[in-house]
């Protein structure tokens, strides 16, 4: 396979993948003013509800005779910022936890580590969907929080890994041997070295909250309605399928496409870092962590 | 061995408490207690009697001390929806979710294996590329989604396979053959919704291990001995296979989560279609109950998957002789 | 070579392998780089021939070419021919070549651990490497296996042959890999610096077991190495080669007695001895070319105290000095006057 370089400056953005997030940047930004109709409200519960694609709704309506391309852009705002914000969280705590594990005292780093085997053993889309059970609907900084918080483990472990690796280099021993403190030496001589695993990381990460809220969504816990987001608008087809079929083939390409996007420049971006850093190959090739 | 057995044991032991406190903690979270569930309608004096009977009045550090006590001798409380214990609930539910995981689990790990090699044999070729891609679109597609195509595919355009459920209604009514292969006929779609995304996953690291493989320096040496492309491809992939197996293991808790969709899409009555049922009944001792069932069928599954990758690699076969006699050094150099 | 050996094995007039105009090409950022440059050689039966140089003179890959090994994306250019016995081996289909690996031709590689597949067992390899070229079933190969490990001095064999690679020492895998080599009884056997990676004492065993193979089946070897001691005790013939280019061929005495070209002069005065222990080491300066970077003149001509203004713009050609001798060098005659590397020999 040809691989090209990810940083080539002049073409980037003529790449399918890169148009891809930039439509989906451009609609989460400005989703109120180019939905045709407002999301929430019903047209015209007689005449309007449940219509197969058509010029003026060309995603149909919903059985309560809402627009589904007004809600699908709607959703699309919903859905990526609740997993940009839920990726944020994770990346933070992941590193905040990787980073003071790699410095941990062997005993420390033992419990540490056998905390995150644990972590990572438990069925992340069981614990979810149980803690959305028993809160009941959420609004969407919530869930975002529920994700962000349950989907740091797979973070943490590839960042204690990079950073003991890096603590065992001559510049950080040096480093330490001059007294230099703890933080200085993680933000001067280490963020720079796993800032690449934070990039790949995080763009999994959006990648899996992106199918995990789908999912949630889809199982109608995850939103209070009528919030739409592409898993709610296919909740409202679920079980329908062979009548309402457009609820879910357009939020649902629309997810499918995106997550195969991120996941592809997460693909693009590990092969493009790997050769040039201290990461072996095996931090960066991590499983899909356990979603959807 | 013993060691390792007794630290895979002791992981799996903190797996379960962890879980069991999880789902105390819904339990605490969730609205009212289940003794307001049982006395719904039931002046208050009677409720506020039936919480001291239940010990819902109790501190909360005692609940949860009663809490662990009781899932110790199997007692995962009573079921207000089913009104039937939730043990029992389980006891239906468990094997039909097994009978979806396992096959699920074998076909992806047989199926990713198969594909990765074929397309490290092939590498760079066209055939390889498309494919990649491919994998990359079911990888990336949400399993619900995916599980709907199917539908519409094979019970809806083409219609061979029954949409849903996990036996027909005439079934008793049908030969002991004919009961089997009508079984069988409602398992194909919802295995291959649940094996799909992992025979994605386990393909694209077949692939990569495999021509990991094919570059190694004992494969250079074989080729010099004039070893045939079939046999030369075999020795590759006996090397290949092992970070797969582990992988196949890494992802168990993630097969635990497709079931929970493809149940609900296939209404398939297992842990996950019972414990979304529950969620909508209110019924959280079985919320509760699924959590932890779930994450200890995962755990030990993940611990004897481990364990199969553990006596398949010679290597660390070796470390598991040398632990059991002595705790000496693991590298021995004879002559 | 006594005159009743020669009758005893017929043999005919050609060369065993004879290997013309070589070169290894890879590609670099200018186009393809010639690694290794029209290097010829030849062996003949019953012979041992050590190729000599530092690491990157291209002595490896001139080895694996014999096998068409060279690893992806180098290739072989074109006009090169490498007949084995009398066989035309770059024009050979896969099949056919595969015929001659292992079976005519056995190769040995420097890195015992990495030669062996760390997952099968021991005899399960040699199995392998005896049903590629003989039909049999897997209990007589497994027989044929164990006999293998035996005959290279591997004690209790049926124990060894169902142990893993990781299980055996270093000098013990070796003789595994040896056996591997050895056991179709290849009229022509490759090692590539086999005993590089070993301690002494086990060097000097896979040393004799080697030498003991070649007398006993009258196999040819092409030995590579860097060592000068082994090729003391090794050879018959020696051919040092300089960043891809074979620079001088020499029966083994006259190498050690009389070498002509400098850098093979340099070889021979850096090797330490006890005659001059307590001295300091005696080093060849500068380095040694990077592929390609060399267009015009001699590749020897920066580290080479000799070099005269000739030597930056033609490149010498191989000359002959004696019947056996030849040097690529255009002082040839001169420097053989200079005899620096004497007091270097072993």
């Amino acid at each position: 396979m040809i691989v090209r370089p990810v940083n080539d400056l002049a073409t980037w953005w003529q790449r399918p993948a890169i148009r891809w997030l930039l439509v989906i940047a451009s609609i989460t930004i400005a989703a109120p003013w180019c939905a045709p109709y407002d999301p929430n409200t019903p047209l015209d519960l007689v005449a309007l509800a449940s219509r197969s694609p058509s010029w003026a709704h060309p995603f149909g309506t919903d059985p309560y005779a809402r627009d589904v391309l007004s809600r699908t852009l709607h959703g699309t705002r919903v859905t990526v910022l609740i997993a940009l914000s839920a990726a944020l969280l994770s990346t933070l705590i992941g590193t905040v936890y990787g980073a003071f594990a790699g410095f941990a005292r062997p005993w420390l780093r033992l419990v540490l580590d056998r905390m995150i085997d644990v972590a990572l053993a438990l069925p992340r889309v069981l614990i979810v969907l149980a803690m959305t059970a028993v809160l009941g609907p959420l609004p969407p900084v919530a869930l975002a929080m529920l994700i962000g918080v349950t989907g740091w483990f797979t973070t943490a472990r590839q960042i204690t890994d990079t950073v003991s690796a890096l603590r065992g280099r001559e510049f950080t021993m040096a480093a330490v041997a001059l007294g230099v403190p703890w933080a200085r030496v993680v933000r001067v001589h280490l963020v720079p070295h796993f800032l690449p695993v934070l990039v790949v990381s995080s763009t999994f990460g959006v990648a899996n909250a992106i199918a995990l809220e789908a999912g949630l969504s889809f199982l109608g816990l995850g939103l209070q309605p009528p919030t739409a987001s592409w898993g709610a608008i296919m909740h409202d087809g679920a079980g329908m399928i062979d009548t309402h079929w457009w609820l879910t083939v357009f939020p649902g390409a629309a997810t499918a496409l995106t997550v195969l996007v991120a996941n592809h420049v997460g693909d693009r971006l590990r092969d493009h870092f790997a050769p040039d850093h201290v990461l072996a190959t095996d931090t960066l090739s991590l499983p899909r962590a356990n979603t959807a | 061995m013993l060691r390792r057995s007794g630290a895979a044991l002791m992981q799996l032991a903190v797996v379960m408490v962890t879980a069991a406190s999880l789902a105390f903690l819904c339990l605490q979270l969730a609205p009212g207690d289940p003794a307001t569930a049982l006395g719904e309608g039931l002046p208050v004096a009677v409720r506020e009697q039936l919480r001291a009977r239940y010990g819902f009045d109790a501190p909360i550090g005692v609940q949860y001390l009663r809490w662990l006590q009781s899932l110790l001798v199997g007692d995962f409380g009573w079921s207000t929806s089913q009104h039937r214990p939730v043990i029992d609930v389980l006891a239906d539910a468990i094997p039909n979710s097994l009978r979806l995981v396992i096959p699920a689990f074998m076909v992806s790990v047989l199926a990713g294996t198969l594909i990765g090699v074929w397309q490290a044999v092939h590498r760079g070729t066209r055939r390889d590329r498309t494919a990649s891609a491919l994998l990359l679109v079911v990888y990336s597609a949400p399993e619900f989604w995916l599980a709907t195509w199917l539908i519409i595919l094979f019970a809806g355009v083409w219609p061979i396979l029954p949409p849903s459920g996990i036996s027909s209604v005439w079934a008793r009514h049908l030969s002991p053959l004919g009961q089997v292969t009508d079984a069988l006929r409602h398992l194909i779609l919802p295995v291959l919704a649940i094996a799909l995304v992992g025979t994605a996953t386990l393909a694209r690291h077949q692939r990569a291990s495999m021509l990991d493989a094919l570059a190694l320096p004992f494969m250079r040496s074989a080729r010099a001995s004039g070893l045939s492309r079939g046999r030369l491809r075999y020795v590759a992939w006996r090397h290949a296979v092992l970070p797969v197996l582990t992988m196949a293991g890494v992802l168990l808790p993630s097969y635990l989560g497709g079931l929970i969709f493809i149940e609900q899409i296939f209404a398939w009555p297992g842990l996950g279609y019972t414990m979304l049922r529950a969620i909508g009944a209110h019924d959280y001792a079985v919320v509760a109950a699924v959590v932890i069932v779930g994450s200890g069928l995962t755990a030990t599954c993940t611990m004897l998957v481990k364990g199969a990758v553990h006596v398949l690699d010679p290597r660390q076969r070796q470390v598991m002789h040398h632990g059991m006699h002595h705790a000496g050094p693991v590298h021995r150099r004879p002559a | 070579m006594t005159v009743s050996v020669t009758v005893s094995v017929p043999r005919s007039a050609a060369p065993l392998l004879a290997i013309e105009s070589l070169r290894v090409l890879f590609p670099g950022a200018t186009g393809e780089i010639p690694v290794v440059d029209d290097v010829s050689l030849t062996i003949a039966h019953g012979e041992i021939v050590c190729l000599v140089g530092e690491s990157g003179s291209g002595k490896s890959l001139t080895a694996l070419s014999v096998l068409r090994l060279i690893p992806s994306p180098g290739r072989i250019g074109a006009g090169t021919r490498i007949r084995f016995a009398n066989e035309e081996l770059l024009a050979l289909d896969h099949e056919a070549l595969r015929a001659i690996r292992g079976r005519q031709v056995g190769m040995v590689f420097q890195e015992p651990s990495a030669a062996l597949n760390p997952v099968l067992r021991i005899g399960t390899q040699l199995v392998d490497a005896i049903r590629a070229h003989v039909r049999c079933n897997r209990s007589e190969a497994w027989k044929r296996a164990v006999d293998a490990l035996a005959s290279v001095g591997i004690a209790d064999p049926e124990t060894r042959a169902r142990q893993y690679p990781h299980e055996l020492s270093g000098g013990m895998r070796q003789r595994v890999v040896l056996a591997m080599a050895l056991v179709h009884a290849p009229p022509l056997l490759i090692a590539d610096e086999p005993t590089t990676a070993l301690d002494v004492t086990v060097q000097a065993q896979i040393l004799d077991l080697l030498r003991r193979a070649v007398a006993e089946r009258d196999m040819a070897l092409l030995l590579i190495t860097h060592d000068l001691g082994v090729v003391a005790e090794m050879a018959t013939r020696v051919l040092v080669m300089y960043a891809g280019r074979l620079v001088e061929e020499a029966p083994v005495e006259t190498i050690f007695t009389q070498p002509a070209h400098p850098y093979t002069q340099a070889l021979l005065a850096a090797v330490p001895s006890l005659a001059t222990a307590g001295e300091r080491l005696v080093t060849i300066a500068g380095q040694v070319p990077a592929p390609g970077s060399v267009v015009r003149g001699c590749a020897f001509r920066a580290r080479c105290p000799h070099a005269i203004a000739m030597c930056e713009s033609e490149a010498p050609p191989l000359v002959q000095l004696g019947s056996a001798h030849r040097v690529r060098c255009h002082l040839a005659h001169e420097s053989m006057q200079t005899p620096a590397a004497r007091e270097g020999t072993p």
